[in-house]
């Protein structure tokens, strides 16, 4: 629940409209971090690049520092020796904060079901959309974004966003 | 390979058991006798074997016929000049004794042992930093030995500090905190990656720095290890095909390729003349788009972003040609034991030609903003310099050996598939500094346009894929009218394509340099052992010495020239 002065105007005019207006904002302005880690970050190169331009969706701003992103994309492979600093790159974002999952490794583990692919991100962090594909052709990357756009449209400043999610990496 | 050769190595060394396999010297030696034999094959003039390739083990517990010991350690090297090809055999008969170090010899040997010992946990005397590289630091147990289960994980819940190994490299180097504080500064130590925009994927560079200048450099990798050996010890040889896509992801065709001529030039399966011109024709392609890669990530980290459009864009546009012919863009998996997957569909060559054209005209205009900028000159001329000795001594191959001026190329010295028809030159650098190794690959990108064009007028018609019911399927119509076929087909299926037993290993040229397989078979369907000879690898192995003195911004620069590929890095 929200604490703050909207907390006690309830759901009424102004704060539907105070929601409008931020999530029309956060949709077209998403600030993505690029993990990428594997075959899917060249993809995701692919996604930038001129003839799908990620650009046509407001998504073009890639930040490096996890400060200054609000949507994480996992490009690649998480192996057991990486997933920590993934966790840490998660937790160092600030809220709100949206997660993709691209590509079978980064969902499953994909191919490698061995001793040193983690078999998916979401036993670390949690996921928001998953992107299926070995890797993913761009258009199903954008598709992804607009599904997170989808889930940034239905967002309430009165909402607090889930945050009872337990990793294997949290002890 | 001839005789002579195994004749001078037996003369050499009498005592050693030594035999000719394909087409390397298999020596046998003890332990105690590794380091003399190691060195005689290094600095005698008469072998020269200045290129230590590989260093792996094998673990002969579950192998079918028993073996003296139980691991077997494997120096794989080369003479770059007369293409003398010698595989050193070490039985260990105990792994926690271990074998003495070959650290001495050759750079390339100190991460090439670390790895031998972080999976299969035998011991060097003698290595200066003998830890994990490919696992993390918590890992317990040895994952390629084969009593290690293939599904036991271990969770990793902190990075490594390295403290210890940055403060040894900086006493290595000769800097002592004291003296430091008597100039009244402090060393700074920056941390890179493993999760940077310059680090190309997942590469951790911990530098220690004296305002600017990199006074030690240490790094770390097996971010993105996914386990392919183990993986491949539990896949039939065709089904290994689609996890050596994953190896060098920017031309994944010419990992197929690399696979499979491994594996058929043990069977001595001889591919048709087409399938020959197919794997020519599609592997330059794919040194094109690999290069093309590379040059638009080393120029947009050098803060020429126009580049990478100019050829970033002509390797999107290939993605249409490519996925049309293979169905995928970047992981094609085209290659079968015995041939191609499919034929050229009908008019590729239009295509092709339209590609190739493109392409060139990409790399025209990136060069036109390249070839005479003051500001790309200054930032890649004489900045970090790698010379010939050291470059080979580090185990370089491909474009960044050839940058330091070695013209040491599989295609020239060692021909395949009727490269010694094509006409084409080997473009070397003269220092071996960031700019060489950044027009080699513009200079190469011509050189295997020129090799496609040539190609393609001599591509064959005919059949694919080899009549050989050792690796091919039988005719549909044999398969349902008669019972050896339908037997056969049956068999190769499940089974799988079946090598004789052996040991052996072949390479191949790829973008980034030589890749080569050591395989070792039991006879069956599935590979006994799959080891990747990985180029980037043991160029990583000789970052350390390039960047040291160099400014910080000069190890970005460099860390992009080498093309380092975290899937065949790490594997």
């Amino acid at each position: 629940m929200a604490r703050g002065i909207e907390a006690r105007l309830g759901e009424g005019f102004l704060t539907t409209k105070l929601d409008a207006i931020l999530n029309w904002g956060r949709q077209y302005s998403l600030w993505p971090y690029v993990f990428g880690t594997a075959c899917c970050a060249i993809e995701f190169m692919s996604t930038a690049a001129s003839q799908h331009d990620i650009a046509r969706f407001g998504a073009e701003v890639l930040r490096y520092s996890p400060r200054q992103a609000d949507l994480l994309m996992v490009c690649g492979t998480i192996s057991y020796k990486q997933a920590p600093i993934l966790k840490r790159i998660y937790d160092q974002m600030s809220e709100p904060k949206w997660v993709v999952s691209v590509g079978a490794c980064a969902s499953t583990g994909g191919m490698y079901d061995n001793y040193c692919t983690v078999q998916g991100i979401d036993t670390i962090i949690p996921v928001d959309v998953y992107v299926a594909g070995c890797p993913p052709r761009p258009e199903a990357i954008l598709d992804a974004l607009l599904k997170i756009q989808d889930k940034v449209r239905g967002e309430s400043v009165l909402n607090d966003r889930q945050k009872d999610f337990t990793g294997i990496l949290d002890r | 390979m001839n005789t002579t050769a195994l004749q001078h190595i037996q003369a050499a060394f009498p005592d050693a058991d030594s035999r000719e396999n394909l087409d390397s010297v298999v020596l046998t030696v003890p332990p105690e006798a590794v380091t003399a034999t190691l060195t005689k094959l290094k600095n005698d003039p008469q072998f020269g074997c200045s290129l230590l390739l590989d260093v792996t083990a094998v673990d002969f517990l579950t192998y079918p016929t028993p073996q003296p010991t139980r691991f077997v350690v494997v120096y794989i090297l080369r003479n770059p000049e007369s293409g003398l090809q010698v595989q050193v055999r070490v039985p260990v008969a105990d792994p926690d004794t271990g074998i003495p170090s070959a650290t001495t010899l050759w750079g390339s040997a100190i991460w090439g042992e670390r790895e031998t010992y972080d999976q299969y946990g035998i011991h060097f005397q003698g290595h200066h930093d003998l830890r994990r590289i490919l696992n993390h630091w918590q890992f317990v147990g040895h994952p390629l030995r084969k009593d290690y289960p293939i599904e036991q994980r271990q969770i990793c819940y902190e990075t490594d500090p390295l403290e210890k190994e940055i403060k040894a490299r900086l006493k290595h180097n000769g800097v002592e905190d004291t003296s430091m504080a008597e100039l009244h500064t402090e060393i700074m130590y920056l941390n890179m990656g493993p999760a940077h925009p310059a680090t190309h994927g997942a590469i951790r560079i911990l530098t220690a720095l004296d305002g600017e200048t990199v006074l030690a450099n240490v790094n770390e990798i097996g971010y993105l290890h996914r386990g392919f050996e183990k993986t491949a010890e539990n896949r039939t040889y065709n089904q290994v095909v689609p996890l050596t896509d994953r190896l060098n992801y920017c031309s994944a065709l010419m990992n197929n390729i690399a696979f499979v001529k491994a594996v058929e030039s043990w069977m001595g399966v001889e591919i048709t003349e087409r399938a020959m011109f197919m794997r020519v024709i599609l592997g330059e392609f794919f040194r094109i788009q690999d290069h093309l890669v590379c040059l638009a990530a080393q120029l947009l980290d050098l803060g020429g972003l126009t580049n990478y459009w100019y050829l970033y864009n002509q390797k999107e546009a290939s993605y249409d040609f490519i996925s049309r012919l293979t169905g995928g863009r970047l992981t094609t998996s085209f290659t079968r034991i015995g041939g191609m997957y499919r034929d050229f569909y009908e008019g590729w060559q239009a295509d092709m030609e339209q590609q190739l054209l493109d392409i060139e005209m990409g790399v025209g205009d990136s060069l036109k903003l390249v070839e005479k900028n003051r500001i790309i000159h200054d930032r890649t001329q004489d900045v970090c310099v790698f010379p010939a000795e050291k470059a080979l001594s580090y185990g370089f191959t491909g474009p960044c050996l050839r940058a330091s001026g070695v013209p040491f190329d599989l295609r020239k010295d060692k021909p395949y598939y009727h490269y010694d028809a094509f006409d084409f030159s080997i473009p070397v650098g003269s220092k071996g500094d960031v700019y060489d190794r950044l027009m080699v690959r513009f200079a190469e990108i011509h050189q295997s346009i020129s090799i496609v064009r040539q190609a393609m007028k001599m591509v064959p018609d005919g059949p694919i894929f080899v009549r050989d019911v050792r690796v091919a399927l039988p005719p549909k119509e044999e398969v349902y009218n008669n019972i050896e076929a339908l037997a056969g087909h049956f068999k190769l299926v499940f089974e799988g394509v079946r090598t004789p037993p052996g040991e052996w290993y072949d390479s191949y040229e790829a973008a980034n340099g030589e890749l080569g397989f050591y395989f070792v078979s039991d006879g069956s369907g599935t590979p006994y052992k799959c080891k990747v000879r990985p180029p980037c690898f043991y160029m990583m192995g000789g970052f350390h010495k390039m960047v040291e003195g160099s400014m910080i911004a000069d190890v970005i620069a460099n860390l992009s020239s080498l093309n380092i590929i975290g899937g065949e890095l790490d594997r």
